[in-house]
């Protein structure tokens, strides 16, 4: 009944011309194939910036040759200033977390593989799709801008604290411009994540086939509902914030600013705003936003640690029970960013308690990734070596997390490099872990070819103990008082702390360096990779039983796919080996409701 | 493959465990009164969250040794206890550890936030600018001038704004570059900023607050033993953030009057 | 055919008018021999020039640990004499004098967290240079009014890094600060045509005057301006002394 019900809904004819293919594609594989693009172009310019910051952290007045070529102001003879530092850091981090972590595992992963996943042709609103891709590229294009106006991008970092973010020029190089095009970029980059939000509901809600009950979807797909249903809810908030931010820049407001503000000896024409009301809306939006960034990658981790262990979960439910726990509970927990903000005590301890509380699903998710193990057939590739990695740098990252939930240990924490080396890991390192993942097991569904699993173990092996050679001395400096956000020890400031940032500069310079391994074999296994076959790791759910690999346009032929069984018949006795794919209406077991 | 896997993860969780154990980087020393607790939950958390740490590392290492590379007559098993289990366990152990820890963390953190400064505490008061601390005292009078912002100006070194033509509270007003304090004396700090957020950073005082601008904020301490400490920002405030300092003298009483005789005489 | 030639007379013509203006201008600051001397003088108890704590950044407190820095603001000789007053000529310039920049580099240098000189004049136009000789980073924020066309900017110079070359659109005392080290604080004089700044003994000397009718005047910062009216006429320096009378 379903699939005759939308069989209208989304359908568009495959097109002809080379704009309508891979431009303005309605397409939603090729959207998430620009999505992907899009994440690495900018993965990799961020991840450039990073490296010329941990030069300047480890050797601070070194000249980088050619440093000059990226700025106007910023590195006179080629020596980075403490400014463009700064510069170079919000641009990372903005970058990193919005179109780097936020795309590649929601937006590229999820528009291509949750509309076949679920078993429809496409997204309901392709026009919005296709709308919330560009308008995304806009705003990546927004701030990439502000490298090339008077003072360069702005300095306040990806956090924008107002009210140095509000009050212009006079607040320091990149605060005046810099700031307005950071804020357009994000405003519009919400408005993108709201169309893709707004699509992956639906698609979800209305759009499964015949067969496909909620349950029966895979726990990849459940990550990005989940994660669209944050979306649709931080981004809201965030971009009014953004707008508000431009208007104490271009309108004369002070919703930001307070009255009595005296920077370099002048008076500022601002009166009534509040600074902690920035912060509020900041964090409302910024701690779901870390969740958005790995909700998806445990989605991935799960579906691809299941195809390759050959057996089921523990248990499905409680998993997505968890992830949907995690979602209710991060925006409840906004306030431990702000212990010290100066907000009344009282809301630091209100606010600690669910911070303490949603170390329980995340525990629940871990638990039962580690009881799923026990007893697998688990096969070691460069997917499941990613997957496994995941989970053990999100216990890393995590663990981290029972300092930063109490407001007593945050008076020694706060604002320290042990903060950065706990989210770096939580939601950098895992969430890239989890990107890695979904790209070494979906490339052959996506490109029609194998990638070069050697490369992609050496990729693996470097980016493991890198990534924790650079991220776990985080933590040692942070206890040791390190504050972050500072370009460089100013004379007698933690100096005896300098030789491990030469160790975490150069860690980050060769695991960095390995990472384009990754490129190298995304290109060439894309042109001359062994050809894949239909399912090549025996998967089970609807991405593998598509007539063709990739997909045809629209993903399952004429006729929509039937689904008889759960996404977890691994381990089973069946026609095909030890899995029932979810369209064979054989018989997996006792257990199987078909 | 998998055996190399398991061993790396052994080895980096116990590498990554030894200059933890070993305090090699480590907490400054603790020189306030009210620290103690805060050191107490810290090694706590972190006997809980290292041993979280070290058990589910371990615990993977182990299951990736054992269930990769299966022959091919394997049949997989489940775990015992099942999901249920796990449900269980996560519930117990980790309810339990951060039931605890939140219940402990609230004394902690009340010793600092909830009780009144004693009414014999020192008052000091300190302002935040980009990108320098400033610290006044209220003199004999006990009470500190009004401040006029628009009078701020750093190039007349009334960093303050105080009007000391008009303002007879502000006659007395002791405005320094340096914060000492007796030791051994409540202080109660009075925080303000004349324009952007910053943060007020003394790690070894255990105290951390940032200015909010447009509010006053207050922390009270006392410091127990001599030194001299750096007073960092932790805010990001600008271009100079990383050079935002000032230092922290905590002096006997003798010396903390001789250095108020010599900072009077340079007003 | 007749066109190109049209052409050529045209550009003949513009090149003759061209090198006359030249020739002439060339006279003019051929002319420009003249200089205004003199000494500006303070007069009274100077005012307590607080002295300058900068514990803040250990760099410069180790740099003047033999020294005790104090304010600049008003800066009195053993003599009487007034330093760091700039004099320029505020009337009865016109044409060359005016037109063309001093071509000469005036260098500010950053020393020890303070700025050597404390007021650095210029000419519109005229490039100068900010140095540092610290191991310290500066950001130099010099504060002009919007409204003369002066525009606002604020860089850092880290230890090492080559001058920062830049210059003023219009005449302006314009206040420079270092946000780093707040206590670091001076000025841009900007000017129109030759200047002076007064030597720690209050002596300066206007060079390049072509002879004429002028006034002159002494700018200081917190102290004001005060102008005198001299003669340039050729061979001897023509005298303008002020004195600045303390509260």
């Amino acid at each position: 009944m379903h699939d005759t019900a939308h069989a209208h809904v989304g359908q568009h004819a495959a097109p002809t011309s080379f704009i309508r293919k891979h431009v303005f594609s309605l397409d939603h594989k090729v959207i998430g194939k620009q999505y992907y693009g899009l994440a690495l172009a900018a993965v990799l310019i961020g991840m450039f910036l990073s490296w010329l910051m941990r030069l300047h952290l480890g050797w601070t007045n070194l000249a980088i040759p050619g440093l000059h070529l990226l700025t106007k102001n910023g590195a006179p003879g080629d020596v980075m200033t403490p400014e463009f530092y700064l510069q170079l850091m919000t641009m990372h981090a903005t970058i990193m977390v919005f179109f780097v972590l936020t795309t590649a595992p929601f937006a590229a992963f999820g528009n291509y593989f949750l509309p076949i996943q679920v078993g429809a042709e496409d997204m309901p609103f392709p026009h919005f799709n296709m709308m919330s891709f560009w308008v995304t590229f806009v705003a990546f294009l927004v701030l990439m801008s502000s490298f090339f106006v008077s003072d360069g991008p702005t300095l306040g970092g990806w956090t924008q604290y107002a009210p140095l973010s509000a009050v212009g020029q006079v607040g320091g190089p990149g605060e005046g411009a810099g700031v307005v095009l950071w804020a357009l970029s994000i405003a519009i980059f919400c408005v993108g994540q709201l169309l893709g939000s707004l699509n992956f509901i639906t698609t979800t809600l209305d759009m499964r086939t015949r067969g496909m009950s909620l349950w029966r979807l895979p726990l990849s797909a459940w990550g990005w509902f989940i994660t669209s249903v944050m979306g649709l809810t931080a981004f809201a908030v965030l971009m009014p914030a953004c707008i508000l931010l431009i208007l104490d820049h271009v309108a004369g407001t002070s919703f930001f600013v307070p009255a009595n503000t005296v920077i370099n000896d002048q008076m500022q024409p601002h009166s009534g705003g509040s600074t902690l009301l920035w912060q509020h809306l900041f964090w409302f939006f910024g701690h779901p936003e870390v969740y958005i960034a790995i909700v998806p990658g445990m989605g991935i981790v799960s579906h691809v640690l299941i195809t390759n262990m050959r057996k089921p979960m523990l248990s499905h439910r409680v998993l997505v029970y968890a992830m949907g726990a995690l979602a209710v509970l991060s925006y409840m927990v906004y306030g431990h960013h702000m212990f010290v903000s100066g907000m009344n005590p009282v809301s630091s301890l209100v606010f600690s308690f669910p911070t303490l509380v949603i170390t329980i699903p995340s525990t629940i998710v871990v638990l039962i990734w580690m009881g799923s193990l026990y007893g697998a057939k688990l096969r070691i590739n460069s997917a499941s070596l990613f997957a496994l990695g995941f989970i053990s740098m999100f216990i890393a990252g995590g663990v981290s997390g029972f300092f930063l939930a109490q407001p007593s240990i945050d008076i020694m924490l706060h604002a320290t490099y042990f903060v950065v080396g706990h989210f770096h890991l939580v939601m950098g390192v895992a969430a890239m872990f989890g990107i890695f993942a979904g790209t070494y097991f979906w490339f052959p569904k996506m490109y029609g070819r194998m990638m070069n699993e050697t490369l992609g173990k050496i990729h693996f092996w470097c980016s493991f103990v890198g990534a924790y050679a650079i991220f776990m001395p985080f933590h040692y400096l942070g206890l040791a008082g390190n504050v972050r956000r500072y370009q460089a020890f100013a004379p007698e400031y933690m100096q005896h702390l300098i030789p491990l940032h030469k160790f975490i500069t150069i860690a980050a310079l060769f695991t960095g360096a390995a990472q384009l391994i990754f490129v190298y074999n995304l290109f060439v296994s894309r042109y001359k990779g062994e050809p894949a076959r239909d399912n090549p790791w025996q998967g089970t759910s609807l991405e593998w039983s598509t007539p063709t690999t990739p997909p045809p346009h629209n993903n399952f032929g004429d006729k929509l796919p039937v689904v008889y069984h759960d996404p977890f018949q691994y381990g089973v006795e069946s026609s095909t080996g030890d899995y029932v794919m979810q369209t064979s209406p054989e018989k997996a077991g006792p257990d199987d409701e078909a | 493959m998998a055996k190399f896997f398991a061993i790396t993860i052994f080895v980096i969780a116990i590498v990554s465990a030894i200059p933890i154990l070993r305090h090699t980087w480590w907490m400054a020393e603790d020189i306030s009164t009210h620290g103690a607790p805060i050191d107490e939950q810290m090694s706590e958390t972190m006997a809980e969250a290292g041993i979280s740490f070290l058990a589910s590392q371990f615990i993977l290492g182990y299951f990736i040794w054992k269930f990769s590379n299966p022959k091919p007559g394997d049949k997989i098993k489940t775990f015992p206890g099942g999901a249920k289990a796990m449900v269980w366990a996560a519930f117990l152990l980790v309810g339990t550890e951060v039931l605890a820890l939140g219940v402990f963390g609230v004394k902690a953190w009340a010793n600092v936030y909830f009780t009144p400064p004693a009414a014999n505490a020192v008052p000091v008061e300190v302002q935040a600018g980009q990108f320098a601390f400033y610290f006044r005292y209220p003199g004999p009078d006990g009470s500190f001038g009004p401040i006029h912002p628009d009078m701020i100006n750093e190039a007349n070194q009334n960093f303050y704004g105080l009007d000391t033509d008009h303002d007879a509270d502000s006659k007395d007003d002791v405005v320094t570059a340096e914060m000492a304090v007796p030791v051994n004396r409540e202080i109660h700090l009075i925080m303000h900023s004349k324009d952007v957020g910053h943060s007020f950073f003394v790690p070894e005082l255990r105290v951390q607050q940032d200015f909010v601008p447009g509010m006053d904020l207050s922390v009270h301490f006392t410091a127990t033993k001599i030194g001299r400490y750096e007073i960092v920002c932790t805010q990001l405030c600008g271009l100079g953030h990383y050079n935002m300092k000032a230092y922290l003298s905590v002096l006997s009483l003798e010396d903390f009057d001789a250095w108020m005789k010599k900072e009077k005489a340079m007003q | 055919m007749k066109n190109l030639q049209k052409l050529a007379a045209v550009l003949m013509a513009v090149m003759v008018v061209l090198c006359g203006a030249l020739l002439l201008t060339h006279e003019v600051s051929a002319a420009s021999e003249g200089k205004i001397s003199g000494t500006v003088k303070y007069e009274g108890t100077p005012p307590h020039m607080r002295g300058i704590d900068m514990s803040k950044d250990p760099y410069c407190a180790k740099a003047n640990a033999s020294t005790s820095p104090h304010m600049e603001n008003v800066v009195v000789g053993s003599g009487g004499g007034l330093e760091n007053v700039v004099l320029y000529i505020s009337e009865g310039l016109s044409g060359a004098a005016l037109s063309q920049p001093a071509t000469n580099v005036p260098v500010f240098d950053q020393k020890n967290c303070e700025y050597t000189p404390h007021v650095l004049a210029m000419d519109v136009g005229q490039t100068f240079k900010v140095t540092t000789s610290d191991q310290t980073a500066h950001n130099i924020h010099p504060n002009p009014n919007p409204m003369t066309g002066n525009i606002p900017w604020n860089q850092s110079q880290p230890p090492g890094a080559p001058p920062v070359e830049k210059s003023w659109k219009a005449p302006e005392m314009i206040e420079v600060k270092c946000n780093i080290h707040p206590w670091m604080h001076g000025w841009f004089a900007v000017v129109k045509g030759p200047y002076a700044t007064t030597d720690a003994n209050g002596n300066y000397t206007i060079s390049n005057v072509p002879p004429g009718n002028y006034t002159v005047t002494a700018w200081q910062e917190t102290l004001g301006t005060q102008t005198a009216k001299v003669t340039v006429s050729g061979a001897a320096p023509a005298k303008a002394d002020f004195t600045f009378k303390g509260k």
